[in-house]
């Protein structure tokens, strides 16, 4: 290099760069940095030939040992499935009324069951179970298909208006959509309805038309059926809403939720957990 | 730029070599500190001191406690995969871990004691860096000889000789390093099943692994790096100074007395001169290569090897003792004046030590003679915070755990108390709702229940009701009470 500048102090050779009149000293790099350098790119060769590394057109090269990361997950998750199998046998052998029996089990099944519902029951019904409008609260004890561990399993395994063959159906009718009450009456059976959790008063028409037309599903006294899945009235919890206007919709045009059918999702031990789980929750029945 | 720490040669035995470079680096390179043996009393202490540490560092996991069934009977034993940590009669769990940090607080705070009254008495003796040194250190002088002939050893070209003395003293380096963390290893396995395992290659890959990083760190720290340890890595001699005043003992040479040296030859006079005959063994036996004579350095470990030393060439010369001593600032002006000398342990600054020190073991000691054996954490339920139940009636869910530290089952009572009416369920364990639920915690475990707790609406005072859980046991009666807060509608 033609204009070599070098520190007068130092006397070693700068790298030309200046700041404010502080200038940067050229020094090698340390030797045992550089050796290291020099030892990873020895070692890399080395990877190169063990182990996965160059991508080609459609492929990549395999590395001499033939390791895959994914192999290795497979492997690992046949090694949990194995550590469990003594579980999951016990499992397999019991109804969800035996789990609910068993301590053992039944800590065994809260625990695997809550990260079950975290996974895929918690995006609608929330975390613990609290639920959302249209998304039913599992932790309290109103039921519409019944909240016996068998119901819940059951409720779980073919799922509501899920489409599966054995899934559990309901359907109410539209009142005023269809024109079957006019919409006085509808009021007016709102009103009742209201009244039965203790929500102001009713007419008696409002009664007779409650006697006449709800009482096929939601029982006579409004308790509900969970055999047709009518649900509970008079308890003041309400998954569409407990306004006035909210009812007179509901009775109007009634929408329905659609719970899937997890059968074919989840395996029968995952579903007998968070089964377990759901009833734990603290309303089961 | 003078270097800040000096522990290069002493002035006057061999003049500094020329640098290549025109300006000093910024790093001083390691000079290999060639100490040469000595005999007295503080050399005496300190081999004492080494085989005390050693043996009870090296018997230490062989002790036995019985604990009864199913508890490892290691006395000394911190067992992690388990998650306990014991100490003969005393079982820490792991959210007891602050006893550790007491016993770190007294260790410190002694250290300042001791060092405030007797200088640097654990950097000179107790030290494991200064103890694994010194056990190098014999290995080394009984291989390679004495100082003068390590130096001519180091000097000469390789030959089968050299060769064998120094793979003879790197083997042994290497097996006392191999000791040295295979002993720490027991402390963390139990010490029977381990140590065959270890050799028949059966133990886990932790334990070879940590066994390789402390083999490795004791050859490298006690082997080579030594006093570069305590000159450079070391926190502890850049603020010890602290701790020193005027009355504390510290190893310095005696100015007054020495100057000005000179060589001399037995039975002349040492009238107009100082009483140092310049022999340099202060600086030949020094384990971290200071001339103590420059005055206090940071480097001087207060090892008192000097102090030994120097006597010995004093009583050849019939002069008096003390040249170098291990002895106050305070006596030293002292004697310099002739005024008489005195050791005052007692000062404001030791008894501040000493104070903090009582206060700290006293409330450590009684922490843990009042220690709890059950301990109970209660988790409320986030979501949903509460739950509106059919009848009107408020549940709150709760996650409720038992610590039974103790080697026995034990059966508790869990009841309510300031809630008018509430009712508990227990999932599992009390499927109805009751005013009280039996649950059993098995030994040494901790005990997790889902708790369920229902209360009238009206009992409630808007979001937010105080309430206890009252958890009985049921053979002694003790009774534990949590307090927590029932959450409910805002009114």
């Amino acid at each position: 290099m033609a204009d070599r500048d070098t520190d007068a102090l130092t006397g070693i050779e700068t790298t030309g760069h200046e700041w404010d009149g502080i200038k940067e000293l050229n020094n090698p790099l340390p030797r045992w940095w550089l050796y290291l350098f020099y030892a990873t790119i020895i070692w890399s060769i080395g990877y190169f030939i063990v182990y996965p590394a160059w991508p080609t057109l459609s492929t990549y090269s395999k590395g001499v040992i033939g390791y895959s990361s994914r192999a290795e997950l497979d492997r690992h998750m046949e090694e949990v499935k194995a550590s469990r199998s003594a579980w999951l046998e016990r499992f397999e052998a019991a109804s969800v009324d035996d789990i609910v029996g068993d301590t053992e089990l039944l800590q065994y099944a809260m625990a695997g069951g809550r990260t079950i519902f975290a996974d895929n029951c918690a995006p609608c019904h929330g975390a613990g179970g609290a639920g959302a409008k249209e998304y039913p609260i599992l932790a309290d004890d109103d039921w519409i298909w019944g909240g016996t561990p068998e119901a819940i399993y059951t409720t779980l395994l073919y799922g509501i208006r899920s489409g599966h063959d054995d899934a559990l159906e309901s359907e109410m009718l539209r009142f005023g959509e269809d024109e079957i009450l006019e919409p006085a009456q509808i009021e007016a059976v709102a009103d009742y309805v209201l009244s039965l959790s203790g929500n102001g008063a009713a007419s008696e028409e409002g009664q007779e038309i409650f006697l006449e037309q709800c009482v096929a599903c939601h029982g006579e006294d409004g308790t509900g059926v969970a055999d047709f899945g009518g649900p509970n009235l008079t308890d003041g919890i309400w998954l569409y809403g407990g306004s006035r206007e909210a009812v007179i919709s509901q009775i109007n045009a009634p929408r329905h939720g659609v719970m899937p059918a997890w059968i074919d999702r989840l395996d029968d031990v995952s579903i007998k957990q968070v089964s377990v789980y759901v009833h734990a929750l603290g309303g089961g029945e | 730029m003078d270097q800040v720490v000096d522990q290069g040669a002493a002035p006057s035995e061999k003049p500094r070599t020329p640098r290549t470079r025109r300006v000093q680096p910024l790093y001083a390179a390691h000079e290999w500190v060639y100490s040469r043996k000595v005999s007295g009393i503080f050399r005496q202490v300190k081999w004492a001191a080494l085989v005390v540490l050693l043996g009870l560092y090296y018997v230490g996991p062989w002790l036995r406690w019985d604990r009864g069934e199913g508890a490892p009977d290691q006395a000394l034993l911190i067992d992690l995969p388990a998650r306990r940590a014991y100490f003969f009669g005393i079982e820490i769990w792991p959210q007891e871990v602050y006893y550790l940090t007491g016993l770190l607080v007294i260790g410190a705070i002694g250290l300042f004691l001791i060092t405030s009254l007797a200088g640097r008495v654990w950097c000179g003796f107790l030290c494991p860096q200064t103890v694994w040194t010194d056990l190098f250190l014999w290995f080394e002088q009984k291989i390679e000889g004495d100082r003068v002939e390590r130096i001519r050893l180091d000097q000469q070209p390789m030959s089968l000789s050299k060769a064998g003395k120094k793979i003879l003293k790197h083997g042994s380096w290497l097996i006392v390093a191999l000791a040295t963390g295979g002993a720490w290893i027991l402390y963390f396995n139990d010490a029977y099943t381990v140590l065959p395992d270890i050799f028949a290659g059966q133990a886990s890959m932790p334990v070879y692994i940590f066994l390789a990083l402390f083999t490795g760190t004791t050859y490298l720290l006690a082997g080579w790096a030594r006093e570069q340890v305590c000159i450079y890595m070391c926190p502890w001699p850049r603020f010890q100074s602290a701790m020193f005043d005027e009355h504390s003992l510290i190893v310095t040479y005696e100015n007054w007395r020495g100057e000005p040296r000179g060589r001399a030859k037995v039975g002349e006079s040492f009238d107009g001169r100082g009483h140092c005959v310049d022999c340099n063994m202060c600086y030949q036996v020094c384990p971290t290569g200071v001339d103590i004579r420059k005055d206090q350095q940071l480097a001087c470990i207060g090892c008192a090897l000097c102090v030994d030393a120097c006597n010995s060439v004093m009583d050849r010369f019939k002069l008096p003792r003390g040249l170098i001593t291990y002895d106050s600032i305070a006596n030293q002006t002292a004697r310099e004046k002739g005024e008489p000398t005195q050791f005052r342990p007692v000062r404001a600054r030791t008894i501040a030590y000493a104070l903090i020190l009582a206060v700290t073991v006293a409330i450590m000691g009684y922490g843990l003679l009042t220690r709890d054996r059950v301990e109970i954490n209660v988790l409320h339920d986030r979501a949903p915070l509460f739950v509106a139940l059919s009848d009107g009636g408020v549940r709150n869910g709760f996650t409720y755990k038992i610590l039974n530290m103790e080697r026995q089952p034990k059966t508790f009572t869990l009841r309510l108390s300031g809630l008018d009416g509430a009712t508990l369920r227990v999932v599992g364990f009390a499927p109805e709702w009751t005013t009280e639920a039996r649950l059993p915690v098995k030994p040494d475990s901790v005990g997790t229940f889902r708790v369920l707790v229902r209360s009238d609406r009206e009992a409630l005072s808007g979001a937010s009701t105080a309430f206890a859980f009252q958890l009985e046991e049921e053979v002694s009666g003790q009774v534990h009470e949590y307090n927590a807060a029932f959450s409910g509608p805002a009114q």
